[in-house]
């Protein structure tokens, strides 16, 4: 079995912590926007 | 100039790890409990608030899991169950466990605040507390009641879904708030007894580690006992129809056999295999969901 180099493991795990991190913020937005929007509901 | 060797730079924590933090399966059922106390309501709740309020719900829980995984790092490596967690397995820094923890309970509580209502964030904000400092740092290392009172954090998310729904605490709330509560102890327990070892290994006074399985198993059936008129409770005050009374019944008449199965009935060979208990363990879990389910059921059939 081959070793992974360490530094394509770190690259690869930041990436992948930067994707779950933007898709968390942009989930958080697109909720805001909606509670923003069913709050001014009269 | 001397050569002094190169450490290593560890490498940081994969967000398998943070979402494992979370207890992912212990949240499935505090949304699923935080649901049925928000669809139980007799009352209609805008689905953007109510998806918030669940999601607030359920992201408090991860928060709080995070924190507990945190303090209870050192017991964790000791069991074989934890030991490949991921601050026990070296895998991330637990600065990093316990921020996340900080973030995601105080996340959720300004949302729910924000969003939903200052009561349910009131609640939550207590659940958290309740769960994260009163029983993983103060209580659970302290007495073998801890289950007993650990039983309080996974009983909030029903009662805070419902004054979610309504902004109001009243009796039924109350009700699934004690019917968790004294549905905790039997589960526990009954894995406590075939998971003894692990628990003895780490030093936490569980149950069967300090009273003996016999005291355990007794308690078992006292609390299975105890649970089925709680259990009934809200069908017998008029607070729910036929549909969950009966559901109730023959859902806490079968946790009662199990119960008893566990605390009599004792021979060498069940001894040995636990299967009496891995049953009700089984069973436990079936329980609350399929009473919670008949909650919802009862309301939107019945009205």
């Amino acid at each position: 079995m081959t070793e992974l180099d360490p530094n394509t493991e770190r690259a690869r795990i930041i990436k992948g912590r930067n994707r779950a991190l933007a898709l968390v913020l942009f989930g958080l937005a697109v909720l805001f926007f909606a509670i923003t929007i069913v709050k001014r509901m009269p | 100039m001397s050569t002094a060797p190169v450490q290593p730079i560890p490498l940081p924590a994969d967000w398998r790890d943070f979402w494992s933090l979370t207890k992912p399966r212990v949240m499935s059922l505090v949304i699923f409990t935080g649901l049925c106390g928000l669809l139980a309501a007799p009352v209609s709740i805008n689905p953007v608030i109510g998806f918030s309020a669940i999601l607030c719900i359920a992201i408090g829980a991860g928060g709080a899991a995070a924190l507990n995984m945190w303090w209870e790092a050192d017991l964790d490596a000791k069991m074989k169950r934890t030991a490949n967690r991921a601050i026990p397995a070296g895998r991330m820094e637990p600065r990093a466990a316990r921020d996340f923890g900080i973030a995601l309970s105080v996340g959720s509580v300004l949302v729910m605040g924000l969003a939903v209502g200052l009561l349910a964030a009131a609640i939550l904000a207590i659940s958290i507390v309740y769960y994260a400092v009163i029983y993983t740092i103060w209580l659970k290392p302290r007495t073998p009641q801890n289950i007993v009172i650990g039983g309080g954090a996974g009983a909030f998310p029903p009662m805070i879904g419902w004054i979610a729904a309504t902004g109001d605490i009243t009796l039924m709330p109350v009700l699934l708030f004690a019917i968790i509560f004294f549905w905790t102890p039997p589960h526990f327990w009954a894995l406590a007894l075939f998971v003894e070892t692990d628990y003895a290994a780490a030093g936490i006074p569980m149950m069967p580690v300090v009273a003996g399985h016999r005291s355990t198993r007794r308690q078992i059936l006292i609390y299975a006992v105890l649970l089925l008129p709680i259990a009934l409770a809200p069908f017998l005050l008029g607070l729910t129809h036929w549909l969950y009374g009966l559901s109730a019944l023959l859902l806490g008449a079968a946790f009662l056999i199990l119960s008893l199965r566990v605390a009599t009935f004792r021979t060498p060979d069940n001894d040995a295999d636990m299967r009496a208990e891995k049953r009700l363990f089984g069973f436990s879990i079936i329980y609350l969901f399929a009473l919670f389910a008949a909650l919802v059921a009862d309301r939107f059939i019945l009205g």
